[in-house]
């Protein structure tokens, strides 16, 4: 039942990384947008995620959960050491919130108060997917210290340090990346399409470069990423795999397809996770001096386990067909009301 | 400020925040399925537009829940980290359902916001019932996560280790039907009361009569049934309270001594130092009758509670006095209603009587903060009664005053902007809604 529990967990802040993260990135792309373009930008963003985005964001909470009721010791270090991030990121979750539902359901549209919603969406939506790269970033950073007594230590520097911040720096260039792809397939004219392919490359070279920063950065904190990402089987099939399904995802692209790009890009996105993920499965928490928090180990009872498992279990039986629905029924252009 | 009473504040802060959103994105849908089902069945464009209006405070209040409840989901182990290292994985069970609850709620709304004239009406209208079901089943939920808390079980608590957990048993602990009915039945009121006093203001103005009359009609139905049933449900929710939590009670009633043939105590100025309550109203007998069914039955009071394990009696009395106080209140108004409704129709169209609905439009949300304050501040100094003090589970990081300014701060924002946002959505009901235009 572990296995179950951790199998959703993985699910659940991989598809809060995807469609999630396609959410952020629509705001940053917005953010790069020249101001002739943004009005476009943001109808098409709207159709496409207005919808489908509180559901979204729906993953967030079921990991939250997850981590709490099954892995408490973990749940209660992170929000300890990495206090500081995680209020930063739950505060652009706030603003980003509140601000995409003002501006589409302010009864008045007018252009001052627009202007004040559109600002606090898109600086937000950069700030968000920042924080939440750099702590991921940070749980395997080694530099978390369960002993430190002086503030800084404990709740400064357990995050704030250039490895966490590159890693902050390539998700958000990563969500950026996922809605260009995502909005390509939503554009309504050949102007747009066009527009969104252009923004699709530079974010692409935009993630590279944050990519090779992460590398570099790691070797500042003696972390040795090359053998993080080649030195296991599953981690360089899978680096591989991301690799080849970029190649396939610009030939598709090129051919004018509108769902296969993003099949691709989700299918790329998911292997860098994954193989990320398995070099350092089942540890959660990689903290300094070797003190490791792991997923197989620091659980809560089997018992807990066993009916988070079974509660998870019924829970999908009810979400995934409605949200496949849901997904269905929205999917494509002009699915606005 | 100490970190300690920061992070209490903060805690209080977005629990109290939260809760009044929450309460409204659970019942509105309930309200807004009612007037499409009408506008279904009639074809009166009237319902069709009150349900337009309506869902589109919906979608505002639940993004702003939905941003403030993950936070509080996170804001757990921010705050009180050691609390939830042990509470986790035993009052978890309630919290994982309602994260099934939230998303089923969630894809719900998104098919109702956007799927007028998309699909079958009488899907579409079920997309909206399944949105109010799932909203009251998640408050029901988070409700017993909460009342475990109050009544701890599931787990057996040896030296200082919490062994044999049980979620389910701990879900379904001996306070969860006491606190999720009076909760429930709080949210309906409260919403019931705050929608129907908005919609009496714009007929006592003369705007947009026959929209806003049929609108104060569907919540006013819910506010006056509920207010109704909330003393009942009160005196069951006191009779559990008594049983687990005598201090409590105690602190609740500003009751220091123990006697037979306990008073009920109404209004007054406790005196913690005098151990007396000056200026009340003592109506002998009346608490053991309310607490244990006779007029003789000896109740406990505080002195048989050493004074390290007692709740602040001042605030847990006020906040106790403002929502039975409240509570007395909107049930008359109910009671009002009621026989206008079928004896004195007359009424209905009165200035007295819009007036006293136009004046009732906060106090639902006055008793529901108040009774969070009961329940909240009546445990106390304990996180899990009789298991872990508050003091105890608090986060080691210091400077939790400034997040706590911080937040204030952006509560305090938020909220001018939602009412800011309502103010023009009512403004625009004249445009967008009247018929004759
Ligand atoms: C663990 C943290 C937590 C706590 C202590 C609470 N909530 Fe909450 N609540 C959430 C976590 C949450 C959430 C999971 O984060 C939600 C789900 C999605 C969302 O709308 O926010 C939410 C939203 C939400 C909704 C749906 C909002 C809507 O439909 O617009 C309801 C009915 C409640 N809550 C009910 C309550 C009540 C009555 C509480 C007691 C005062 C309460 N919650 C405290
Ligand atoms: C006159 C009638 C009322 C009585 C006798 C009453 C009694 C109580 C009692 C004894 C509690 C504490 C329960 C506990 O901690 O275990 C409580 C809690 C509460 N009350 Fe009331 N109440 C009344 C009216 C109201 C009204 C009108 C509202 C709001 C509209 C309200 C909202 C609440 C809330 C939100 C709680 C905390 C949650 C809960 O325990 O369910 N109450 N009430
Ligand atoms: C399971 C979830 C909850 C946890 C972990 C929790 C925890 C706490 C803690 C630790 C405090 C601080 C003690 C204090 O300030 O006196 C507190 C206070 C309070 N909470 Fe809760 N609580 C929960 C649920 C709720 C809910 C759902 C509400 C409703 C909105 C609520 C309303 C309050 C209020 C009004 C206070 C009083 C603050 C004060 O004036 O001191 N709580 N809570």
């Amino acid at each position: 039942m572990l296995t179950v529990v951790i199998i959703f967990l993985f699910f659940a802040i991989l598809l809060y990384f995807l469609l999630g993260g396609a959410d952020f990135g629509a705001g940053i792309i917005e953010l790069f947008t020249s101001d002739d373009n943004k009005h476009r930008t943001r109808s098409t963003m709207y159709q496409a995620i207005g919808p489908i985005w509180e559901a979204n964001h729906m993953w967030l909470i079921i990991a939250v959960v997850i981590m709490f009721v099954g892995f408490p010791d973990i749940y209660s270090k992170m929000c300890t050491y990495l206090h500081i991030p995680l209020l930063l990121m739950l505060l652009g979750i706030i603003a980003r919130g509140t601000a995409f539902a003002f501006r589409n359901y302010d009864a008045i549209k007018g252009e001052r108060t627009q202007m004040v919603y559109n600002n606090i969406f898109v600086y937000s939506s950069f700030l968000t997917p920042l924080f939440l790269g750099i702590i991921a970033g940070s749980a395997i950073s080694r530099q978390i210290d369960f002993e430190a007594t002086d503030f800084l230590t404990a709740y400064v520097f357990s995050w704030f340090n250039w490895f966490s911040i590159a890693v902050g720096l390539f998700t958000v260039a990563l969500c950026g990346f996922l809605a260009s792809i995502y909005l390509i397939g939503e554009a309504d004219d050949d102007f747009d399409v066009k527009r969104f392919i252009k923004k699709a490359k530079v974010l692409n070279a935009i993630a590279f470069f944050c990519g090779g920063l992460v590398f570099l950065a790691a070797e500042t904190l003696n972390i040795h990423m090359a053998h993080w990402i080649f030195g296991n089987r599953v981690s360089l099939t899978a680096v591989i795999a991301a690799s080849i399904s970029l190649v396939l995802l610009w030939m598709s692209i090129s051919k004018g397809r509108k769902q296969m790009p993003r099949i691709f890009a989700a299918f790329q996105v998911s292997m860098i996770l994954l193989s990320v993920g398995y070099t350092h499965y089942p540890n959660f928490i990689m903290g300094k001096n070797g003190k490791n928090l792991s997923l197989l180990t620091d659980h809560a009872t089997t018992k807990t386990i066993d009916d988070l498992a079974i509660a998870l279990l019924i829970g999908s039986l009810f979400i995934l067909p409605a949200l496949s629905y849901l997904f269905y029924s929205f999917r494509g252009k002009n699915s606005h009301e | 400020m100490n970190d300690f009473l920061a992070a209490r504040s903060q805690m209080a802060l977005s629990l109290g925040f939260h809760i009044i959103y929450s309460c409204i994105g659970m019942v509105m849908p309930v309200f807004m399925a009612i007037s499409h089902y009408k506008y279904l069945k009639t074809q009166n464009p009237v319902y069709k537009n009150i349900t337009q209006a309506w869902s589109k405070g919906v979608a505002i209040f639940f993004a702003t829940g939905a941003v403030s409840g993950t936070m509080l989901s996170f804001e757990l182990g921010l705050l009180w980290p050691k609390f939830m290292e042990h509470a986790g994985p035993i009052f978890g069970m309630p919290f994982s359902l309602e994260g099934v609850a939230f998303f089923i709620e969630a894809i719900a709304l998104g098919f109702f916001l956007y799927g007028w004239n998309r699909f079958n009406k009488w899907f579409h209208w079920f997309t909206g019932v399944m949105v109010g079901i799932s909203g009251i089943l998640s408050g029901i939920l988070v409700v017993s996560a909460n009342s475990w808390m109050n009544s701890p079980s599931g787990f057996d608590y040896i030296n200082g280790q919490y062994l044999n957990i049980d979620p389910m048993k701990a879900m379904f602990n001996g306070a969860w039907f006491s606190e999720s009915l009076h909760m429930t039945i709080a949210a309906f009121s409260a919403t019931g009361f705050a929608v129907a006093g908005i919609h009496a203001l714009m007929i006592y103005r003369k705007q947009n009569i026959e929209f806003h009359t049929k609108a104060f009609k569907i919540a006013i139905i819910f506010g006056s049934i509920a207010a109704i049933l909330q003393p009942l449900s009160g005196d069951i929710s006191a009779k559990h309270a008594a049983k687990r939590q005598p201090a409590k009670l105690a602190a609740m009633e500003a009751y220091f001594h123990t006697q037979t043939y306990a008073p009920l105590i109404i209004g007054g100025i406790p005196d913690t130092v005098a151990k007396k309550v000056n200026y009340g109203i003592e109506l002998p007998g009346l608490l053991s009758f309310l607490v244990h069914d006779n007029f003789k039955q000896e109740v406990k009071g505080l002195d048989q509670i050493p004074v390290k394990d007692q709740p602040n009696v001042a605030v847990t009395h006020y906040a106790f006095q403002i929502m039975v106080g409240i509570g007395m209140l909107t049930m008359l108004i109910g009671v009002l209603y009621l026989i206008a409704t079928l004896k004195k129709r007359s009424w209905l169209t009165q200035t007295w009587f819009l007036r006293l609905f136009i004046m009732a439009t906060p106090l639902g949300f006055i008793a529901l903060e108040a009774g969070w304050t009961v329940t909240e501040v009546g445990r106390q100094p304990w996180i899990i009664q009789d298991v872990m003090r508050t003091a105890d589970a608090v986060t080691p990081m210091p400077g939790i005053q400034y997040s706590f300014y911080l937040f204030s701060f952006i509560y305090f924002t938020l909220s001018l902007a939602v009412i800011f946002l309502l103010q023009r959505q009512i403004k625009m009901v004249p445009e967008l809604y009247d018929l004759k235009k």
